[in-house]
């Protein structure tokens, strides 16, 4: 059965959430099609689902955990009238209005959402290495979620591949349980911010592994038991025991399901009209890290969440306000 | 109201597995774990619905590292399918409910 609404919403992290706060408050009735659960950061909440402690959100002044901030947007949301579906979009028809969305719950070939208007704040992923067995070695050494693993890693050696905030990040979170972590980088200085690049340099159990990328993984009875990391200058070769690698070494948009629906960039992030959130489609809106790969945080994907929300809000009454006259 | 979820430990752990009727899911977990508190839901709507058939264990990690060792957990939540107290299956991470009982329907069967 179709459900006809006015507003969609896909995605659940800080800028979809926030959108249905805004939509909701504004007697939209906003349907959030949330996501499915997943290890991975593609899960409903989003990636601060996989973060513990947040300490730049303003507001929380000693900080509060990712996943208690999401459920406190979510409930936010939930008070002032948005509802919501624990399942992913897989696939859209954005080409005439209303928008048609199917859901991966739903069987039949009948969209499950007709919608008058269309949020995207489906977010980015953690990018994985694409090495060789790296898939059958998640959870038994390779993890992306380190605050979901790295209680298991207690006195071993460890590695965190990337350069970024989120690898030192993992990084320091795991010396609490690690004998020493080795932080992997493919170039010779991180991009990380000033503030967590102190942390780490001033870290005992923190070292440095520079220009180097991993190459193979090695595994004893299904359990990793060591790396391969090639030098990017040399070209030079070298094995290192390790009994956990931790992967942070960027994301990708999740924006498969609208290829070819929606302008995108040449990394599939999704184009929207400079200081707003309209795309390329008309009544489809663009929140969060979707379409921003700069910033990415969660205080800027709420703030364009918000815009998305009142971009709509603008677009639905000037039509009703067209269609009066 | 609701099916009983069994409390897991380092110290009943072997009892109850063992003692049990039908299989059990023992789902490891910990209060710090995201995914962890997502899966929760989904495992006391299965606990519901297929009651006499199959029963959910739960072992806090924390709590219980000795039975975590036992069974090499590396990463959570990890999913253990207990049949006649041995381990048939392993599933790893959280998932959907449909995609969690597909990956569990052959081992229950078998």
């Amino acid at each position: 059965m179709t459900e006809r609404v006015t507003v969609a919403i896909v995605g659940s992290g800080p800028a979809g959430l926030t959108a249905a706060i805004y939509a909701a408050r504004a007697e939209l009735s906003p349907v959030v099609i949330e996501g499915e659960p997943s290890s991975t950061s593609d899960q409903p909440g989003g990636q601060l689902m996989l973060t513990t402690e947040i300490e730049n959100f303003p507001g929380f002044v000693e900080g509060i955990m990712g996943p208690e901030l999401m459920g406190n947007f979510r409930a936010q949301a939930e008070r002032f009238g948005a509802s919501f579906r624990m399942t992913k979009v897989n696939r859209v028809d954005l080409g005439h209005r209303p928008f048609a969305l199917w859901t991966a719950d739903n069987r039949g070939d009948e969209p499950t959402y007709l919608a008058d208007a269309l949020i995207v704040a489906t977010g980015a992923r953690s990018l994985l290495l694409g090495v060789d067995g790296e898939l059958q070695l998640i959870g038994h050494g390779v993890s992306t979620c380190a605050t979901c693993d790295g209680f298991f890693f207690r006195g071993q050696d460890i590695a965190v591949v990337g350069g970024g905030d989120s690898a030192l990040e993992e990084a320091l979170f795991l010396t609490k349980f690690a004998r020493s972590v080795t932080i992997i980088h493919r170039r010779d200085q991180l991009r990380a911010s000033k503030i967590m690049q102190a942390r780490a340099f001033s870290n005992d159990k923190v070292s440095f592994l520079w220009n180097r990328v991993v190459s193979s993984l090695k595994s004893e009875g299904g359990t990793l038991v060591a790396i391969e990391v090639t030098d990017v200058v040399t070209g030079e070769r070298s094995e290192i025991p390790m009994g956990g690698l931790f992967v942070a070494i960027g994301h990708a948009p999740n924006t498969d399901v609208f290829k070819g629906q929606l302008e995108m960039d040449d990394s599939g992030y999704i184009a929207t009209r400079p200081g707003t959130t309209l795309t390329s489609v008309e009544g489809v809106f663009a929140a969060g890290d979707v379409q921003d790969h700069r910033y990415r945080q969660a205080i800027t994907a709420a703030g364009s969440g918000c815009q998305a929300a009142l971009d709509l809000e603008h677009f639905l009454a000037a039509e009703a306000h067209g269609a009066g006259e | 109201m609701g099916v009983k979820i069994i409390e897991l430990d380092d110290r009943n752990f072997d009892e109850q597995i063992k003692s049990s009727e039908v299989p059990v899911l023992v789902d490891f977990w910990a209060e710090w774990c995201g995914p962890c508190k997502m899966i929760a839901p989904i495992l006391e709507e299965i606990a519901q619905e297929r009651e006499g058939e199959i029963a959910i264990g739960k072992v806090n990690v924390d709590e219980s590292l000795q039975v975590a060792r036992r069974f090499e957990i590396m990463s959570i939540p990890t999913l253990m399918l207990f049949k006649e107290g041995e381990p048939v299956k392993r599933v790893i991470g959280a998932m959907p409910k449909r995609a969690l009982l597909r990956e569990l329907e052959p081992a229950l069967k078998g």
